[in-house]
């Protein structure tokens, strides 16, 4: 019998299945669970996905540390629901892994122990409630740009996460700007606490693009797999472009006093990221590092005993009882 | 006629303030398919809030700027989260009888329209809240050794605060110890089923002072509160 | 003990009445009545649902890429099971 997970190994020679796969990968067709794919598609796969996933769950610390202290209670209702949303998309991502034979156990665990990473983005605090407008703005409209490609990644299961990912995340982008937009047009201080949120977020959200394409290790062989159709520079600087008239619509200003317009290549300059905190935040030591793993490790402990009643209580009661019906 | 505002404050409170603990679970929730039922719990309680408030007055207001004293809320809401067990147990007590209370308003325990129309609506959702606290009592409950155990402390641990939910509210027209007899009928069922016993002792504090419906409430309130209102009262007048 | 005792169920949506049940994604949950309710929390919360099916995935059997020429090329050869295969003359409707 066959079921729905995937195989590795079907025997037949990897020459004759390379041949059908790479026809499939040149006639932009989608490459689906069971099909058979390269180890090393494989594992980029898994790697991508995993470490997106994991980002949707780390992600929702920094926006969670503002519920309780919400504004107004129309904020908090929106603020929980895009929390919730992102531990609706780890939900998703995982269930895509899930088809390359990756279990979401084996994925959280290589997250605990420190082995897969997650966004470094999220390595940051935040400080005031003008972080959550900041992080609505930069950093979800950063995801967006690099997401919005993915759903056309090759790969199948992880294309249908995107749309559904992306159709949700639209909400996410907009709430953060009219709070920022609220902040900006409000009170002297509240002014002011936008714009602080503003200059603290600009240059890690431009740094989620990754490192620029000469020093990227991995974007040639995604981009000829179809797993990436764009370059991080290209996608960085579109994620600029988009940027610059919104930041002046909201009455702040960006950062970087080297941001100008480029006639002739008809895209904005900006200054030089320092890839120094980069790498430092990717190594391990940004603000945020220890105590962001820590609280996902606690969260994760702290429900083990949920998890195993519930698990005992399906073995005694066989898994199937009470109301389930009949599809029909 | 307008809504009897002693009793809309009183349910506004009451979700409002469970809804806040609810919140407190996002990124800590025991597996992720839990915080996303829990979110949707506590987003449902907190548009029971905003439609209660909102008939009484201003909405932020009323939950930014009243003083601890001036909150309604019954005590067992404010309960901190404690583990998945206080949380489940706390909202098995608080559905059940929030259930029962909506259906009644809904056919005819207020003369107030709108009052009766929000009920209406709510109940639909507080019934797949109760639903939910049903389902993870019974794994809790009849699942390993110390789930059964972590359980029945919570069960027991918030019995205390089950007697004032019952306690009338004025402007509402509720047969409130029928109400407590059928609350005590279904509780006494779901914790059957999960090899639980009903909790024994005093289902409400001897104080004269009172409690949540007088504005007397547990320490933890005071704090809850303080985390709360914040950012709102330090920028008065501002908006967000 | 880990999350991999709650197995994975396949979790099937109607949008609305009238369409067949599609395929959502996965989810975990420790028993068929969880399932249906983690399915309805993620699955259905901008109200994209009326009905759900959850099946656990172990359940499914299903069709082997390798075995794809054998299964669905001989159906190819068949056009005359399509109405496009017929030609009508002009002015005959109805058809």
């Amino acid at each position: 019998m066959t079921t729905l997970l995937p195989e590795t190994d079907r025997g037949g020679g990897p020459g004759a299945h390379q041949e059908v796969f790479d026809a499939a990968i040149a006639a932009d067709e989608r490459i689906e669970p069971r099909d058979w794919m390269p180890d090393a598609y494989r594992a980029t796969l898994v790697r991508q996905i995993a470490q997106h996933a994991h980002s949707e769950i780390i992600g929702m610390q920094p926006e969670a540390n503002w519920i309780t202290r919400a504004p107004s209670l129309r904020r908090k209702a929106i603020l929980m629901a895009k929390v919730q949303d992102e531990a609706g998309h780890g939900l998703y991502l995982y269930s895509a892994a899930e088809t390359l034979g990756a279990s979401r156990d084996e994925l959280l665990d290589k997250l605990h122990s420190g082995r897969q990473k997650y966004s470094s983005i999220f390595n940051y605090p935040t400080l005031t409630w003008a972080d959550v407008g900041a992080i609505g703005w930069l950093v979800d409209g950063a995801a967006i740009t690099n997401q919005v490609p993915l759903c056309r990644c090759s790969y199948g299961p992880y294309a249908r996460a995107m749309v559904r990912v992306c159709k949700e995340e639209s909400f996410h982008q907009r709430q953060g700007y009219e709070l920022l937009l609220a902040l900006s047009r409000g009170t002297e201080a509240q002014h002011a606490m936008a714009q602080d949120a503003v200059d603290r977020w600009w240059w890690p959200s431009l740094m989620m693009f990754g490192p620029p394409d000469d020093a990227s290790k991995h974007s040639a062989q995604s981009m000829a797999w179809k797993i990436k159709r764009h370059s991080n520079d290209e996608l960085r600087q579109r994620f600029v472009d988009i940027c610059v008239p919104q930041a002046e619509s909201l009455g702040l200003t960006l950062p970087d006093p080297e941001l100008r317009w480029n006639e002739e290549r008809g895209h904005y300059d900006f200054g030089p990221i320092d890839w120094s905190e980069f790498h430092e935040v990717l190594r391990g030591n940004g603000p945020c590092n220890d105590q962001r793993l820590d609280r996902r490790r606690r969260a994760h402990e702290e429900g083990a005993w949920v998890r195993e009643a519930a698990a005992a209580y399906a073995r005694k009661h066989g898994g199937q009882d009470g109301d389930g019906r009949t599809a029909a | 006629m307008s809504a009897p505002r002693t009793a809309v404050l009183a349910l506004g409170d009451d979700a409002l303030v469970l809804s806040h603990r609810l919140g407190e679970w996002a990124g800590n929730a025991p597996v992720l398919e839990e915080e996303v039922a829990l979110a949707n719990i506590a987003l449902d309680l907190l548009g029971q809030a905003r439609a209660l408030l909102t008939m009484a007055g201003d909405e932020d207001e009323l939950a930014y700027l009243r003083e601890e004293r001036a909150f309604t809320n019954v005590q067992l809401v404010e309960q901190p989260n404690g583990d998945f067990a206080h949380t489940i147990a706390r909202q098995l007590y608080f559905s059940a009888y929030q259930e029962l209370l909506y259906e009644r308003l809904a056919d005819g325990g207020t003369d107030d329209a709108e009052l009766a129309a929000l009920a209406a609506k709510a109940v639909k959702e507080v019934a797949y809240h109760r639903d939910h606290a049903e389902h993870w009592t019974l794994r809790l409950g009849d699942g390993t050794e110390t789930s059964r155990k972590r359980m029945k402390d919570a069960l027991e641990g918030l019995w205390r605060h089950t007697g004032e939910l019952f306690r009338p509210v004025e402007g509402l027209d509720v047969d409130w110890a029928g109400l407590d007899e059928q609350w005590a009928r279904r509780i006494t069922g779901v914790l059957e089923r999960a090899a639980l016993t009903v909790p024994e002792g005093p289902r409400s504090s001897p104080w004269a002072a009172g409690a949540g419906r007088q504005g007397v409430h547990t320490e933890p309130f005071g704090r809850m509160l303080a985390e709360m209102q914040h950012l709102h009262r330090s920028h008065p007048g501002a908006s967000w | 003990m880990t999350t991999s005792e709650w197995p994975l169920w396949e979790v099937f949506v109607r949008s609305r009445r009238g369409l067949s049940h599609t395929h959502v994604g996965s989810l975990h949950a420790p028993d068929a009545e969880m399932a249906l309710r983690n399915a309805r929390d993620l699955y259905t919360r901008r109200s994209e649902g009326v009905s759900i099916w959850v099946v656990p995935s172990s359940a499914v059997t299903a069709s082997s890429p390798d075995e794809k020429d054998p299964f669905f090329e001989p159906a190819a050869d068949k056009p005359y099971r399509h109405p496009t295969f017929y030609e009508v003359p002009e002015g005959v409707r109805h058809l």
